[in-house]
């Protein structure tokens, strides 16, 4: 199983959830909080899955997603 | 060595461009400036690293040498007044962007499509922006072939020392004459690489771009321009007086009705009228003060246009309210003669 | 632990000003990345927009000409012509190329300028607040055809992909779309394809994206790419229009 996390950065983040839509695990979900420029950023779910496919970071439009995958 | 060669004018621009450095050159034809945009698909592809494109409307042929500029080409265009018409948003680009660039007008009558012959109707155009915004073109009125030549080369240098746009105010008549030119020596070109978009290579990439949207930044860009202009009249105005000396009538006229004006003032002189001439070559930026200096002694103005009156405006503003200033004009591309213009000068003088 | 995706290094780190959502977003990271893949970051000349991209110098980490409205293509046709050996290309909306721009888009396209351009299609126009584009599809609502485009008032919508294929001087267009990863890929291997043929000088090449535009289509993000699928699409089909990448193309 591959070992690979995602870091979201919050304050670029506008809550399209278009990474949420490109999650095949529902790795990634809506918040309450607010970040600086008003939206509720999306957080990565505390919880194991994560294969690294980058397909979230693909998606996100706003370059708020960086994978990290063990080798 | 003589190196006079019998030439017309709309040639005369196209070599002397050549000659200037002129690399780029995109056109649309429009009589009666056709002979030189053939003559830049003839010769420019002769030269090294030359590119001519008939561009598919003067719209076009302007915004390319937009891009041509700003990659570093010394880049011209030319029309005719219709198509100068097109060009307004290219030429305030330009102008916004400080840009350098060469556009020539060989003006026919207007408005509206107008017909194919000689006029002045484009000063307004020419010298009030034309385009929209705060700017200033520099415009150089040449009234014979060879200062069609010498005043195209010269507009590629006050285009670059200025980061200007540059305009040759011609006209149908200078455009077809074929008159003796000796091409002067082109001068090297001195432009900072700064100014020119190549790629980033290693560095910091750059932009260049006339919106600005914050309001104060905004205004500093007009000043700064207004700042440039200001140099711009201190520096390069220039003119040419004719039998003023003694003169109890002034004529003001440039292009080829100063020709036509110093045809009269020949056949008056010789009748011992007291007639001269101050001919503007800068129209912007204005000669004003020759015709303020001049009104010191002299209080008798005629100013001759092709057309119904627009320089007209700029030499009341240099008067400020001195002297007292009458109007001959011809629009429609009528090119009146010597004898006919005297006649109109001898009412005036008369009076 | 590798890091496995990040931001390009051509692409600024300033914050989009861009809708939630947006397509140019997108098309923006994918540009840079493939301009840091193929290493043509030095070399590299733009030409934004007016319209909601006419800052993108703020995010594109190359040289930039901004144009007047409609005239990308003759502005990089007259940087091209300057500079053969610089990789040139224009960025423009629907507006900015179909519509004011229609003549020197079509006809650079016909000189077979060796430019790459990329068209952002929204269906709408952008940044003046949701006014009908060329490509508006019919029935599809905007502030100057409030009931929706009429064929008859309006005309269809213009398919300038399929148009410009028609010119002997176009060697490759392609159409994509940036609504899911997978669609984001593809349009990626589309962009390097066609900066590729420019670099091996074979001629006009467009990519023309298919992108969604949640604020004034009045739909959320993921409602606004489901719609690029579900109807957009059937207007303006994803694929290949034109593939004749022939080889070098002379200046004379």
């Amino acid at each position: 199983m591959v070992k690979a996390h995602i870091v979201i950065d919050r304050e670029l983040c506008k809550e399209c959830h278009l990474c949420i839509l490109a999650c095949k695990k529902s790795l990634i979900i809506a918040t309450a909080e607010l970040n600086s420029k008003g939206y509720h950023p999306v957080v990565r779910k505390e919880a194991e899955g994560c294969t690294g496919c980058t397909l979230c970071a693909i998606s996100c439009p706003e370059v708020a997603i960086e994978v990290y995958r063990e080798r | 060595m003589n190196d006079k060669i019998l030439i017309a004018g709309n040639w005369a621009i196209g070599e002397a461009a050549i000659r200037a450095g002129c690399r780029f050159y995109a056109g649309y034809p429009i009589t009666p400036q056709n002979e030189l945009t053939e003559y830049m698909a003839e010769n420019m592809r002769r030269v090294e690293g030359g590119t001519f494109i008939q561009a598919e409307s003067e719209i076009a042929a302007v915004n390319m040498v937009l891009g041509a500029s700003t990659a570093g080409a010394r880049a011209m265009t030319s029309s005719s007044s219709p198509g100068i018409s097109l060009k307004q948003e290219g030429i305030s680009a330009l102008a916004a962007d400080e840009l350098p660039a060469v556009i020539v007008n060989m003006m026919r009558d207007g408005p509206g499509l107008g017909n194919i012959l000689p006029s002045q109707g484009d000063y307004f155009q020419a010298t009030r922006g034309g385009g929209h915004g705060d700017y200033r073109t520099i415009v150089l009125a040449p009234a014979s072939v060879q200062e069609l030549a010498d005043l195209t080369m010269d507009a590629f240098d006050l285009a670059d020392k200025y980061r200007n746009p540059v305009m040759i105010l011609g006209d149908g008549m200078t455009g077809q004459m074929m008159e003796p030119v000796e091409f002067g020596k082109p001068r090297p070109r001195r432009y900072s690489e700064k100014y020119i978009l190549k790629g980033a290579g290693e560095g910091k990439s750059k932009f260049v771009r006339a919106l600005i949207l914050d309001a104060l930044r905004m205004e500093e860009h007009n000043w700064k321009l207004v700042r440039k202009y200001r140099v711009v009249e201190q520096n390069e105005v220039r003119f040419e007086t004719y039998k003023t000396g003694n003169a109890r009538l002034i004529i003001i006229a440039y292009g080829i009705a100063a020709r036509i004006a110093k045809g009269a003032i020949n056949r008056l002189r010789d009748s011992g009228m007291k007639v001269g001439l101050i001919r503007p070559i800068t129209l912007w930026p204005f000669p004003a003060q020759i015709i303020r200096d001049t009104a010191e002694r002299i209080d008798r103005f005629l100013v001759f246009e092709m057309s119904t009156g627009q320089m007209i405006d700029d030499v009341k503003l240099a008067l400020e309210g001195k002297g007292h200033v009458s109007f001959y004009g011809r629009p429609g591309g009528v090119v009146p003669t010597p004898a006919e213009l005297a006649k109109a000068i001898v009412q005036e003088y008369r009076r | 632990m590798k890091k496995v995706f990040s931001r390009p290094k051509s692409l600024k780190s300033t914050p989009f000003h861009y809708c939630a959502g947006c397509g140019h977003s997108i098309i923006h990271r994918v540009l840079c990345e493939v301009i840091d893949e193929l290493g043509i970051r030095g070399i590299t000349i733009g030409v934004p927009p007016a319209g909601c991209a006419v800052v993108a110098y703020n995010y594109f980490d190359v040289d930039m000409l901004e144009a007047p409205h409609g005239r990308g293509c003759a502005v990089a046709t007259g940087i091209k012509r300057t500079l053969p050996d610089r990789i040139v290309f224009s960025y423009q909306g629907d507006g900015d190329l179909a519509a004011i721009g229609t003549a020197e888009t079509f006809h650079a396209a016909n000189r077979g300028e060796n430019i790459t351009v990329i068209f952002i299609n929204n269906a709408i126009y952008g940044m003046t607040g949701g006014q009908m584009a060329p490509t508006t599809l019919l029935g599809q609502a905007s502030t100057t055809s409030p009931p929706g485009r009429n064929a008859i008032l309006d005309g269809h919508p213009i398919r300038m992909s399929e148009i410009l294929a028609n010119l002997e001087g176009t060697v490759y267009i392609e159409r994509v779309s940036v609504n899911s990863a997978q669609n984001i890929l593809r349009a990626k291997k589309a962009v390097k394809k066609a900066f590729q043929c420019q670099m091996d000088g074979a001629g006009f090449n467009m990519i023309e994206v298919l992108s969604q535009c949640p604020t004034n289509w009045k739909m959320n993000a993921v409602e606004a790419c489901r719609w690029v699928d579900e109807v957009m699409s059937k207007t303006f089909p994803i694929g290949v229009i034109k593939d004749t990448v022939k080889g070098r193309k002379d200046a004379d």
